[in-house]
Formats: C-alpha cells, structure tokens, sequence
C-alpha cells in the first residue's frame, strides 16, 4: 500500500516537475508524438488496406485457372469446362469473361468484366466511380471507343458502381456477354478464364494438383496464394517505409538522449536537494522513470489518435503515393478502422522503447548525483 | 527475409537487448572481482552507484524480453496467412528449424530473468549486499543466453522462405507422428489428467508447505517446474481437445485465439508467472541463513509463495473449467 | 551519541590531484546539546558535516551512532538512517523554487510513501510552530530570508530526526535574524533534539546556547 501511495507522490513530484519546464519538454513531446503519428499512421493504413483486400478476396473464388500458351495467358476453351469433370471437393465452376481495355483520351486501363449477377441491356454498361470521374460521365451518357475490329462502338451508360467498393471496382466497366464478346472479338466457345469454388480449405491443394493433372496447358491460381502475395507485399511496403524511418528515429533517439542528460544547472541543483534532503538514488531513478513514461504516454497516446484521423478521416492523405501503387485512377475510398494489439506492441517497441534505452543511462548519471553536492 | 514491422522490431530489440546485457556483463565481471562492502575507497562508491544503473538495466531488459515473448508468439500467429499449410502459429515456427529453439530460448530467458530479479531485489533490502558476486555471477551466465536467443531469432527469420510449405498444427501435434510433439499429443487424457492434478497438488503441497514452515524452497521450485512440463504436456493432450471440441486437434497455440475467448492466456500466464515466482523463491532461499538476509527472504518468499500458490490455483481452475465447460464428453472413449 | 574513530576523506584518490579533505578525526558528539564546528575556508569542516550526518561516506574511519556503525552501509541504508535520524539545514536554504512553502516541507518524507492526511496535518503542525501558517501556499522564490530559513528548518524537522544539522546558517542574515535564530536553536535543544552547526560568526559560536566549540585546521581537529 506503501509503495502505492510512494508512487503517486513521485508521480505528483514529476508532473510539478514538467510543469515547471514546459519549454523543454513541450519540444520533446512534440518530436516523439510526431515519431508516433508517422510509424503510427504506415501500420494503421497498411494494416486497413490489407484487412479490406482480404475481406474483399473471401468473396472471390477458390481457385482460378487460366490457360497458358508459351508462358502467356490465353483464351480459355469453353469445353475445357467439360473436361474438368467432377472433381470432389469442387461445388461450383463456369467461365468468366473480363478484359482490360487502354483509353488513350485519359491515358488509363480499364477493366472490363462480365457480371454473373445483374442483367445489363445490350450496349449498356455500368461503370466505376473512377471512371466516372475521369470522363465526368454520369447515368445516360455515351462512351466511345473503337474495337477490335477497329470500328467506334458505343456504350450507354446505364448505371454506376457503387462509390463505397471503390477500391477495387475504381476502373471497372460491366458489360453483358454478347455486347463484350462482340466488342473484343472472342468467340463464343472461349473464355478468359475458369473458376472453381472449393468448400474445404484444405482440399484446394488436391484440387489445384487434379486439374493440372488432367489439363496441363492450365495453371491454377489460388485465392490464398493472393492472400498471401497481398500479405507478403504489404508487410514488405510495411518493412521499408519504417526502415527509411530508422533515420528518423535515430535522431529522435540522440535528441531523446541529449535532452536527458542536457540538464540545467538548475535541474542539476535540484537533484542536489532531493538527494540531501533524503531521496535515495533509487528514488530519483523512479522519478525520472515516472516522467519518461508520462511523456512516452503522453506522445504514443496523442500521437496514435492523430494517425487514427488521419489515417480514417483524411484517408491518409500523407501517404497514398508510396502505398498504393501508381495508376491513373486512384480510387477515393475510407479505410475502414482496425486497430489490434499486435499492432500497438509493434510501435511500442519502435518508439517508446528506444526512447527508454536512450534516457536510462543519463537519468542514472543525474541520479548518482551526490547528496553533499548541495554543501560544496 | 520478410521484412514487417513486427519482424523488424523483434529483431531490433533482440539486438538492444544483447547490447545492454553484454554492458552489464562486462560491469559484472569487475564487480566480481573488486567488490568489497567494508571499503570506501572511491572504486567501490562508484560501483556500488553502478549497481543501480546495472540493476535498472537488466529490469528493462527484462521487461522487453517479456513483451517481446508475447509478440513473437503473437506475430507467429498472424503471419500465418504467408505461409502455406499454415493455419497458426505452429505452422509459422515449423517453417524453418530455428522456429521453435527461438521460443523455448526466449522462454528460458524469461524464467532466468524473473529469477534474477527476484534475487537482486531481496539483496538490495540487506544492509551489506551479501549476494553482489553470486548476482553477477549470474548475470554473467544469463547475457549469453540472450545473446544466443538474438542470434537465433535472426537465423530464425532470416531462414523463413514463404515459398516452402510447412507443417501446421494438424501435422505436428498428431500421435501418429515423431518427435516429441507427436509423444506428448499420443498421451492419452485417462494418463494426462491424472498427471496434471497430481503434480499440480505435489506443487501446490510443497509451496504450501514453505510458506507454512518456510522450508523446503528448493522441493517447491522443483515441484513447479516438474508441475510446469506435465501441465504443458497436459494442455497439448488433453485440455486442448476439451477447448477446441475436437479429440484431435493438439495446438497448443489456437487457445489463444479469440474464437475460444482467449482461454490460452488465462490458461499460460498464470502457469507461467507462477512457475516463475516459484522458482525465484527456490533461488533465493537457498540463502535464508544469511543473517542480513533472514528477515527479508522470510516476508519476501511469503508473499511470493502465496502469490505463486494463487496463480498455479488459479492455472486448476481454468483447466477443470475448460474440462467440465466443454461440449465434448468421450464418456467411455477416453474414461 | 555519535563517535568518530580516526575518520579520513579523500577526493581523486590514485590521481595525481588526489587530497584529503578530513586526515584523521576522532571526536564524540554529545546529544542534547548544540556543538559548533569552525574553522577557516578549506579546513574540512563541510566534509566533515556531511559525513557525519551520513551524506557520505568516509574513505578509512569509523562512525557510529549510539553504538550503531554507520561508515560502511551502502547509500541505500545510509538515507534511510539519515531520513530518520538528521535533519539538514543548509547555508543557501536550497527549497525548490516553483513548489509552495508546504510542498517543499513535504518533500523529504515523499520516498517514504507515508498516509497523505497525516502528513499535511504534520507539515502545518510544523508551519505553525514556526510562524509560518499564513505562508503555507507561497511559493519558494516570494520568501524573505528569515521566511525562507524557517521553512528549511520546518523541512528538516519533518521526518522527526533526531539531530539537525545545520550549515553556515546565519551566513545569510542579519543580526536580528541571527538572534532569531539562536533563539531556535536553543527552543530545539529544549524539544530535546542535538544541534550541530558550523560557522565563522562569532555570534553563533560564541553564544551562551552553544555547549562546545570544535576547531577545525587542515583536515584536522586543532587542539582547543
């Protein structure tokens, strides 16, 4: 119960204390909140953007098979279908039919795609809001473009992707099947490619190894296979962002340290008493350990919730370049909040942790100050 | 290697930690060989203010150590999307042979660290330090050991390939296996169980026994050890299958996911914090007839040993929890 | 009370501007009493205060407390006896500025983690008995000189020491002050407390309060 109360008065002494010094320490916390908020914002963004591809993918089928001709994708024959058979574990397979399609008037790529669930009239198509934008294009509108057979085809645009899946539907344009096949001149007995639904996760291997087995001109692409590139990719970008920060954080660190031993003779004098009057050198150290930590709390706190608004609320406006990639279309979407534990140690460890290691020894340095400084 | 912030930052501190340790070390040896309490020569002032930059360090290495023993686990846990046939974070410690000799290294750490600690903080309450060499002797034998648990956390991730494909849980855990994980899974819960309670009361026994007598230390820190290794090897065989409803998964891992509420860490943090109390209590009576020392190891190793006792109860408790809670029942499979 | 055995002290020992501040003291401290120490600049008697009031520790020697050694207890022990037992006066005052007359009384016993209540209740207690109820709440740096004393002295009396010790006291007063404070010490000495004080001020070592004198030289007593 002692030790309790101890502490609180030590805490008491220390916040007077930083009170009485606002200047220095205003600086300090504001270099250590800004460390917080920069490696804090790259772990919530990336973080957001990984959980929402992942949950976007659970859609997505299991395993997807394209047709290889001299390494390269190819069209894919629609009896291939036929082919496959029955295969256990597969509960559903067809073809799918999608393109990309270069707009020279914006300089962009546009995903074309045939949707299995809503009915588009012939010469109709819905587009992304990305398009949308670029081509200021709403319902009603027309859109040219030549075909494959060199002649200008138009499209009536019939309704618009919905703004909120704007991550991935940004470039998309649906197009019903006769009107696609007719526009990028593919036959009717081919597709761009053939997916399968798999139930059991653990089946998609067997399942994968079965269809290469019975058509070899094939590979198949697994959904977790994608999972995994995405996590492998971000953890990467993730990787590299915070190891060009290192720069950042040593100086913090040298700043932290020269701040903690660069003490006033003032500060100096006071040590001085404390230790006269009977503070033990372990009393101090504890002091100064308290005000390390309400600064490193201060800081991890205050700066977590600016990367959580400026992550959530300005869509990371600071960094989309670097960890979206580069395209014509940037797609306007609100990262969705997630926050987890792994997360928070991982910056504890990259901020309030060096800070700790870089003030241990000049805290100890001030703390050894001898008791009968005061009387010389 | 795969570079994320959490493989970085385990790394990272890994490497600080080793930094700081070795520091210690090297004041270690000097203290070992010039120590001397009755002196006030300048040399020994100094070092006696030293011990508090020392005793300072260790605490948050320690600290750092213990934090960084939750991430690595952690972290196992969510990079397991990037490894293929790994559902957990078995799978991700199977991915390279350094997998798993990195968490039973960081374990160890964890345990010689909480011992010490313990030990340093009962010295520092006697007028005459009388365990400063025995202290830094030991000191001189944990910074090797953190030194090797950073070297082998890096081998560790430095050997991760994504492109291999591990093992998980399903694989390792399963009695039909080898190797010590397929032993310990083909126990059968009608010997397991038993086992656990047996050992659990011969613990709880022998630190009741201490704290009622103050005797018998080192049987109490043995005892929980031994009560340590059955209830992990209970936890793979038996309690497992009771949380997950299901004979045959044995990850020990999985407990800590959210789909079972947690119950890992209610399960593994009081075991472990009390077989580490337990044995820093062992540690430290071995001296109890140091008369400087008599007095603080009597009320210190009191209040550790009731502590211990509650947590090792409490580690029962959630056990025979999960046990009776669960919906699978084996009657007449297994009893 | 207190016993010093051949008591010596060394700064930069083994280096080449190595020197003895105290060569060789025994003396015996009587209680309940007030002792002077003087002696010129640079004969030792701070070093001497200091280590007799357990603010450091001798380089060779022995000093005890009612039978009780107290030269080679480690700094830890060491504070917690001086907590006890001595109360420090010091010549500059030395209370932290930007804290109130009663947190910078407070102060000493903070480490100890004492009930919050009580130990306002005695902080006050003390305030009053020297004058100084009305200054509770200013701050450190308003005080005047005698102000600024008396509160150091209600410091030192708040862990209830037995022996205060005071450096150069009057160093910094005038003569009614001085007088005041004199009057103090003999109001302790009547509480029952032991007063150690060094001083140059013929005022101070030659008032009828103070029971013996003790003349410091290079490091050495000076044969009285």
């Amino acid at each position: 119960m002692s030790f309790v109360r101890k502490q609180k008065y030590l805490i008491d002494y220390t916040l007077s204390s930083l009170g009485r010094r606002p200047g220095k320490n205003l600086g300090l916390l504001l270099v250590y909140t800004l460390i917080v908020f920069m490696l804090a914002s790259v772990m919530l963004f990336t973080h957001s953007l990984r959980t929402e591809a992942g949950l976007v993918l659970q859609e997505s089928p299991e395993v997807i098979l394209q047709r290889m001709v001299a390494g390269r994708h190819d069209l894919i024959p629609a009896d291939y279908l036929d082919r496959i058979g029955r295969v256990r574990g597969v509960s559903e397979k067809y073809g799918r039919l999608w393109g990309y399609f270069y707009d020279p008037a914006v300089r962009a790529n546009y995903t074309l795609m045939v949707p299995r669930d809503r009915e588009i009239v012939p010469g109709g198509v819905v587009i992304g809001a990305g398009i949308a934008r670029t081509r200021g294009l709403d319902e009603g509108d027309f859109l040219t473009f030549r075909s494959s057979a060199g002649e200008p085809v138009s499209f009536r645009v019939v309704g618009l992707l919905d703004h909120e899946s704007e991550l991935v539907s940004a470039d998309l344009m649906l197009v019903n099947e006769a009107t696609f096949r007719e526009f990028f001149g593919i036959a009717e007995d081919y597709y761009t490619d053939i997916v399968l639904r798999v139930r059991n996760p653990r089946e998609v291997r067997k399942v994968a190894e079965k269809l290469a087995v019975k058509l070899p001109d094939t590979r198949p692409i697994l959904r977790d296979e994608i999972l995994r590139t995405y996590d492998a990719i971000f953890g990467w970008r993730q990787g590299i962002v915070f190891v060009l920060l290192g720069g950042a954080i040593l100086a913090f660190v040298i700043f932290a340290w020269d701040k903690a031993s660069g003490l006033s003779a003032e500060e100096r004098r006071e040590i001085g008493i404390l230790k006269a009057i009977g503070w033990e050198t372990a009393d101090v150290i504890r002091m100064k350990f308290w005000e390390g930590a309400i600064v490193s709390l201060a800081a991890f706190f205050l700066g977590y919730l600016l990367a959580y608004g400026h992550v959530f609320y300005l869509s990371a406006a600071l960094f989309e370049p670097v960890l979206k990639g580069w395209a014509v279309l940037y797609p306007e979407f609100q990262p969705v909040p997630f926050v987890d534990g792994l997360q928070v140690a991982t910056l504890f460890f990259f901020t309030v942790f060096p800070y700790t290691v870089a003030t241990i020894v000049p805290i100890w340095q001030a703390s050894i100050t001898d008791p009968d400084t005061v009387m010389r | 290697m795969l570079i994320s912030p959490p493989v970085l930052a385990l790394n990272a501190v890994a490497l600080i930690v080793t930094f700081l340790m070795l520091l210690a070390a090297g004041f270690a040896v000097q203290v070992v060989r010039h120590w001397d309490i009755a002196s006030g020569s300048e040399l020994q002032l100094d070092m006696e203010r030293r011990t508090y930059l020392i005793s300072t360090l260790v605490a948050y290495c320690f600290a750092a150590e213990l934090v960084s023993l939750l991430l690595f686990v952690y972290n196992a846990e969510q990079m397991s999307t990037q490894f293929v046939g790994a559902m957990c974070a078995t799978g991700v410690l199977n991915v390279d042979p350094w997998g798993w000799p990195t968490l039973f290294l960081k374990i160890a750490v964890f345990f010689s660290g909480a011992a010490w600690l313990m030990l340093n903080h009962v010295d520092n309450q006697a007028y005459d330090y009388p365990l400063v060499r025995v202290k830094y002797a030991l000191l001189l034998a944990i910074a090797p050991l953190v030194a090797v648990e950073a070297v082998v956390q890096l081998g560790y991730f430095l050997g991760m390939d994504p492109d291999v494909i591990t093992s998980c849980c399903g694989a390792l855990f399963t009695p039909e296996g080898g190797g010590v994980a397929a032993e310990v899974s083909a126990l059968e819960p009608r010997t397991a169980m038993p086992a656990l309670y047996a050992s659990g009361l011969a613990g709880l026994g022998a630190g009741a026994f201490y704290w009622w007598r103050r005797r018998g230390g080192g049987a109490f820190a043995v005892l929980t050890v031994t009560a340590f290794l059955v209830a992990l090897a209970a936890i793979v065989s038996s309690v497992a299958l009771y949380v997950y409803e299901h004979p045959h998964h044995h990850c020990p891992f999985c407990i800590l996911k959210s789909g079972h509420h947690f119950i890992g860490y209610w399960l593994y943090m009081p075991l472990f914090a009390a077989t580490a109390l337990a044995l820093g209590v062992g540690l430290i009576s071995r001296w109890h007839r140091v008369p400087s020392l008599k007095q603080v190891i009597e009320a210190d190793g009191h209040r550790f040993t009731a502590v211990a006792l509650a947590l090792l109860g409490l580690f029962y408790i959630v056990a025979t929890y999960a046990v009776l809670s669960s919906n699978l029942t084996m009657e007449g499979v297994w009893w | 009370m207190i016993h010093l055995e051949q008591v010596k002290k060394a700064f930069n020992q083994g280096r080449t501007n190595e020197f003895w501040a105290v060569r060789g003291i025994t003396l015996e401290l009587e209680a309940n009493r007030a002792t002077v120490l003087k002696g010129p600049s640079g004969s030792g008697k701070t070093t001497l205060l200091s280590m007799i009031g357990c603010l450091s520790r001798p380089t060779s020697g022995r000093i005890t407390l009612e039978g009780r050694l107290l030269s080679n207890l480690p700094e830890r022990f060491m504070t917690d006896v001086r907590r006890s037992t001595f109360g420090f006066i010091f010549q500059q005052f030395n209370l932290i500025k930007g804290l109130t007359v009663l947190e910078n009384v407070m102060l000493p016993a903070y480490p100890l983690g004492p009930d919050h209540r009580a130990l306002k209740q005695a902080a006050l207690g003390l305030l009053k008995q020297f004058g100084l109820a009305d200054r509770a709440d200013y701050k450190a740096e308003w005080l005047s000189g005698g102000e600024a004393q008396r509160t150091a002295i209600c410091r030192a009396m708040i862990n209830q020491p037995r022996i205060l010790i005071a450096d150069e006291p009057t160093a910094n007063l005038d003569t009614r002050l001085v007088r005041e404070f004199m009057a103090m010490v003999r109001d302790l000495v009547d509480m029952g407390k032991t007063v150690l004080l060094t001083s140059h001020d013929p005022m101070v070592f030659d008032s009828p309060q103070v029971a013996a004198v003790l003349e410091m030289r290079d490091g050495l007593l000076a044969e009285a």
